[in-house]
């Protein structure tokens, strides 16, 4: 009799809420449910069929995570842009924060592959480095 | 008239691993011609991660994929490289071919070769080739055309952005726009499903709260001199819009993620042998054209899903132009065709000699989207290999690995066919 109001009072306590999330682990793309609690905390993961889901469905709620590409204005090169990826995967919520980090700053000619253009991007702790080279600008050839 | 041993029309991912595996493989005159000012082809404007896990193991953007052979052509000796050298025609001889050509420093270049590979890649379906009606203002592009202006250039194409198709192309240009401060304001798709990848739905739509709608298309274009909106509609099962589902959307951009076609107007010109379901030519285990001695690899020859199985084919593709030049090639290949039986669009090669003495994977591609299916190869009723699939989708090449036994126990003349077994008989237990 009291194990039943116990739980009953602990599952009252608990203000759970549901996330439907796509598996992105693997092309079978699951369709997860994440019981989270008020703290963000989860609860349950239900729907996946291997255990890569589980752990994709924790960080997705607790700490999602991108890998972040943009482009740089390139100074005095043979191309007007350089591509440039982060070195790490960066908080979802400040991919924005990282392309107007990116656009604010322009690299110098001649730019190597793995080039660090930005230390510590929009104060995510990641730095955005080069994914291409580009070469010094050739003098005009007078004709 | 210069003369060399191979020339390799294209200078992108394919071009680069089939003009190296032939270095590797003992031919010491090679060509590459490339349109482009650069090596690396596609690869440069697709500056998102995704690349090379399969191929090298790790996950690199386009630029960086295309780096790792664009330093290897470079310093290779017995490769040379034309940059904005466009070919004009292919001319098959009975020992050697020639190739034409034409850049701006040389003007018209005849080349005399032992072996071509053809490695031009593909190019976008455009709006002339889907009748939408309307009028014909700035504003519409395909969504490789605003990948380039967004990543090459360093232009916004528009601001307020509809995007007919959810290929990948599609949607990564969708989560790119955004990123640079455009409103994508909807992704629409013709069948009821996306041909995207669900890692690109969820990173590149769901992320941005971009709305994808499916079955559904483009019915009019708004605009006189700048695109002022379009109008979208729902389709029914044949494709048809359903009166009554119009909806007008204002924007500045539209753009086109509709399907890409391998650009073979050189291998047609030539004579080569097409498969019309592929659109590209029908080739050998070697990737050898229906004319000895012309190869065809990468999107050229099919369109692939990822860069690291263009590698690989080229590789395949080099190393056979090599066995060629060389004259260590199988002088008496016995083919048998492969073909695609239920639900199986194509296979690639098309056909394969029975003597080849390699393990030999055949890719194909499904025409709709199965759960807990197997897919099966057989020769008339025989079957050779039957393995289970938990997914099949149309976006996903897949392949069944044939030991070389296997192929040369078969009869002369049989014929290889695979198949969607959608149901086993082992699963049916009542």
């Amino acid at each position: 009799m009291s194990g039943r109001a116990d739980t009953f009072w602990q599952q009252r306590r608990i203000s759970t809420t549901t996330r439907e999330l796509t598996c992105v682990a693997c092309p079978m793309g699951c369709g997860l449910r994440v019981e989270l609690d008020e703290n963000n905390r989860v609860l349950s993961v239900a729907g996946n069929a291997c255990k890569r889901g589980d752990a994709y469905a924790r960080a997705e709620c607790t700490k999602p995570l991108r890998s972040f590409t943009s482009t740089m204005r390139v100074e005095g090169g043979e191309a007007p842009l350089v591509s440039v990826k982060s070195a790490e995967p960066v908080p979802k919520a400040k991919l924005f924060d990282c392309v107007k980090a990116g656009n604010a700053c322009a690299a110098k000619a001649p730019v190597a592959i793995g080039d660090v253009l930005l230390a510590n991007a929009a104060g995510t702790g990641v730095d955005l480095i080069a994914t291409n080279r580009v070469a010094k600008k050739r003098e005009a050839i007078a004709v | 008239m210069e003369a060399v041993d191979l020339v390799v029309i294209g200078g992108g991912p394919a071009g680069m691993a089939a003009a190296l595996e032939a270095e590797k493989n003992g031919v010491e005159r090679i060509l590459i011609l490339e349109r482009a000012k650069t090596l690396g082809g596609i690869l440069e404007q697709c500056i998102h991660t995704g690349f090379g896990l399969h191929y090298f193991g790790e996950e690199l953007s386009g630029p960086e994929y295309a780096d790792r052979f664009i330093v290897l052509v470079e310093q290779n000796p017995h490769i040379e490289v034309k940059l904005g050298a466009m070919a004009l025609e292919v001319i098959p001889g009975e020992n050697r071919h020639r190739v034409f050509a034409v850049n701006q420093a040389e003007g018209l270049l005849e080349l005399d070769c032992k072996a071509v590979i053809l490695a031009m890649g593909c190019r976008e379906r455009p709006r002339g080739a889907l009748n939408i009606p309307g009028t014909r203002p700035a504003g519409i592009l395909s969504a490789g055309t605003a990948q380039k202006y967004v990543n090459l250039e360093g232009y916004l194409p528009g601001r307020e952005v509809v995007i007919l198709g959810s290929g990948d192309i599609g949607l990564i240009t969708a989560r790119r726009m955004t990123m640079e401060g455009a409103r994508v304001k909807l992704v629409c798709e013709l069948m009821p499903y996306s041909s995207g990848l669900t890692r690109n739905i969820v990173q590149c739509l769901e992320d941005f709260n971009i709305p994808l709608r499916l079955s559904c298309t483009v019915v009019g274009i708004h605009g006189r001199e700048r695109l002022e909106a379009v109008t979208v509609a729902n389709v029914d099962e044949n494709f048809r819009p359903i009166p009554g589902t119009e909806e007008t959307i204002p924007c500045d951009l539209l753009l086109f993620s509709v399907g890409l076609i391998p650009e073979n107007e050189l291998s047609r010109a030539a004579g080569i042998a097409m498969d019309h379901v592929t659109a590209g030519a029908v080739v050998d285990e070697l990737r050898q054209t229906g004319i000895p001695g012309i190869f065809a690899c990468g999107n050229v020859l099919h369109v692939h899903d990822m860069v690291d199985f263009v590698t690989l084919e080229s590789q395949l593709a080099g190393a056979g132009a090599a066995a060629y030049i060389r004259g260590t090639h199988d002088p008496a290949p016995e083919y048998l065709p492969t073909r695609g039986g239920n639900g199986v669009r194509y296979v690639v090669p098309q056909r394969v000699n029975r003597r080849q003495p390699q393990p030999l994977k055949l890719y194909f591609r499904v025409g709709e989207v199965y759960k807990n299916a197997s897919v099966r190869l057989r020769c008339g009723e025989t079957t050779l290999l039957q393995k289970k699939r938990p997914r099949l989708a149309p976006g996903e090449m897949e392949d069944l690995l044939l030991k070389p036994e296997q192929l040369a126990a078969l009869p002369e003349g049989a014929e290889l066919t695979i198949e969607v077994v959608e149901r086993e008989g082992k699963d049916q237990i009542f």
